[in-house]
């Protein structure tokens, strides 16, 4: 426990110490501070779906961002060898760096409650379906993390390790998403749409915080991070 | 606390270590030679538990370096080649770091802090980021990453690669220190450098040990013969014809004669002693000598000879 918050820490610190977490913080609120407020005076309605409706696709490119580093990083500079030679299991790293880069996604939606706080200034929203929206964001934001952490740790070139945490991602989206889910034949149709990142995430969005959808975010979080703990390991296989 | 058994790794068709089978004690410097791409550091890797060997066992501090690794890991301080060390932290914050990582107890961590910025001569520098250090400099804070939990094994690869000539004397004498009680285990290229600090020699070629053994025994291993040269002031024909007749020698050249000073260079059986025999072949004719010395084969020569063999 005691490794995993020392590496939490030193790792959420280095988001801090480089311009990363800036940048992303930023452009994160940039963006969707803008895609929000474009339509929220056309709509003219005291709601958030069109900020929550757009998360998926813009996590899509910010989280792979995130994460590249995680472990392309280490592995490029070579401080992969003096870290997994400390007496650390490799979950607990696996761990540690997959919750520093979620500690630097709640500041960021922390950050972004400003939106909120000025729609219940101009009206009077559902709070419910705020609350469950950010707790739905937050999940979805986990799950982004964890494939990206995995796809850091395939290779130790940064941009290949964004490249392919945003096609993983992208994948697991789509297969969810009507366009493809209309096209596949019947049988693949439940499984799909199971397994899609962004269908749970609106089921959760209608305010409806289904443990079912609770535990697809988890299982999926934890399948990523077993995957990425094997994946460090794999240099030890024989 | 080492032991190493038939460790044998291969990359893909390429195999890095083979068949290597060594041990090391407490109180031990042990020197790992060899040319580039030996098998040095993939086996350094392997007692560190970074890499797994194919083949064979090796224990460290007595743990299994595959089954109880975090054990072994507990027990060795490493430094990988070329100090890869997070650029963008503080000195004292990387150590800071390290004293959590390696369970240091909160009321200890600044007195070990401190040790270790003084063995390695850091004060200079606890301001500074460490991607502001030179290359020297992120050396030595390597090295002390590696000394902060006083572990009972050290284990350096390249420790002075890329330093200064007074950098590297100084910290050859650290390693010499270190070594009076522990472990070390460290690897070069560079030959001046075992003689000078290793109580023990390893020297690995294609993977495989080729010599074992103290700096003194390898050298008179690939020796056999004495080597002297003899410059004395007398008459070619006396000097050459008392050569002749002492046993010990086994062969003389006679490399020239300057105003009546004539110089040999003379193999003698090993184990004679010729220098001094010879000095008293001088002085019973009277003759005046003006130069004796003994050719030393160094530890180039064992080098050379082993690894070229290999490869041949």
């Amino acid at each position: 426990m005691t490794n995993i918050a020392a590496l939490l820490k030193k790792e959420f610190k280095s988001y801090f110490s480089s311009p990363i977490a800036y940048i992303f913080i930023t452009f994160f609120l940039g963006i969707s501070g803008w895609l929000f407020f474009r339509s929220f005076f056309l709509v003219n309605q005291a709601e958030m779906r069109g900020f929550f409706g757009l998360m998926p696709w813009i996590f899509l490119f910010f989280i792979p961002a995130v994460t590249m580093k995680l472990w392309a990083e280490e592995k490029k500079l070579g401080t992969v060898e003096i870290l997994m030679t400390l007496p650390i299991q490799d979950y607990e790293v696996v761990i540690g760096k997959f919750l520093a880069s979620f500690g630097l996604l709640v500041v960021t939606v922390l950050l972004s409650l400003v939106l909120p706080f000025s729609v219940m200034y101009l009206g009077n929203p559902d709070g419910g379906t705020l609350i469950s929206g950010y707790i739905g964001l937050l999940l979805m934001g986990g799950a982004y993390l964890a494939i990206g952490l995995f796809a850091s740790t395939l290779t130790e070139n940064q941009i290949v390790a964004f490249i392919l945490g945003i096609t993983a991602c992208f994948v697991l989206l789509i297969i969810g998403e009507d366009i493809v889910l209309f096209n596949a034949p019947n049988w693949l149709f439940p499984i799909f749409s199971y397994l899609g990142l962004g269908a749970h995430y609106s089921s959760i969005l209608r305010g409806v915080l289904d443990s079912r959808d609770i535990i697809y975010y988890l299982s999926l979080i934890g399948f990523f991070l077993y995957l990425s703990t094997l994946s460090v390991e794999s240099r030890k296989w024989r | 606390m080492i032991e190493v058994k038939e460790l044998t790794k291969s990359y893909g068709t390429t195999v890095a270590v083979d068949n290597v089978t060594f041990d090391a004690h407490a109180g031990e410097v042990l020197g790992f030679l060899g040319p580039n791409g030996a098998g040095k550091t993939t086996t350094m890797r392997i007692l560190t538990c970074y890499l797994s060997a194919d083949a064979g066992t090796a224990t460290v501090a007595g743990y299994d370096v595959f089954e109880e690794s975090v054990e072994v890991r507990k027990n060795i301080g490493y430094l990988p080649e070329s100090a890869p060390l997070y650029t963008d932290m503080g000195v004292i914050e990387y150590l800071n770091f390290m004293t959590q990582v390696r369970n240091i107890p909160k009321n200890q961590r600044k007195e070990r802090i401190r040790t270790v910025i003084d063995t390695c001569g850091l004060d200079d520098v606890i301001q500074k980021d460490i991607g502001e250090l030179s290359k020297g400099y992120r050396q030595r804070v390597g090295l002390a990453q590696s000394l902060i939990h006083d572990p009972p094994i050290l284990i350096l690869d390249e420790p002075t690669s890329g330093l200064d000539p007074s950098q590297i004397i100084e910290i050859r004498n650290l390693i010499k220190n270190i070594g009076q009680e522990k472990l070390v285990l460290f690897s070069t290229h560079i030959l001046p450098e075992v003689s000078a600090t290793c109580s023990r020699i390893l020297i690995i070629n294609n993977g495989k040990i080729v010599a074992n053994g103290t700096p003194e025994e390898l050298s008179s291993q690939a020796k056999g013969e004495e080597i002297v040269h003899i410059t004395i002031r007398g008459t070619q024909e006396t000097v050459e014809a008392q050569l002749n007749a002492l046993e010990f020698v086994s062969q003389w050249n006679h490399i020239g004669t300057d105003n009546g000073i004539v110089s040999y260079q003379i193999n003698a059986v090993q184990g004679s002693e010729a220098a001094e025999a010879l000095f008293h072949v001088v002085v019973e004719n009277g003759w005046s000598l003006t130069e004796l010395r003994q050719e030393s084969v160094d530890l180039e020569d064992v080098f050379l000879n082993l690894t070229d063999k290999e490869q041949a």
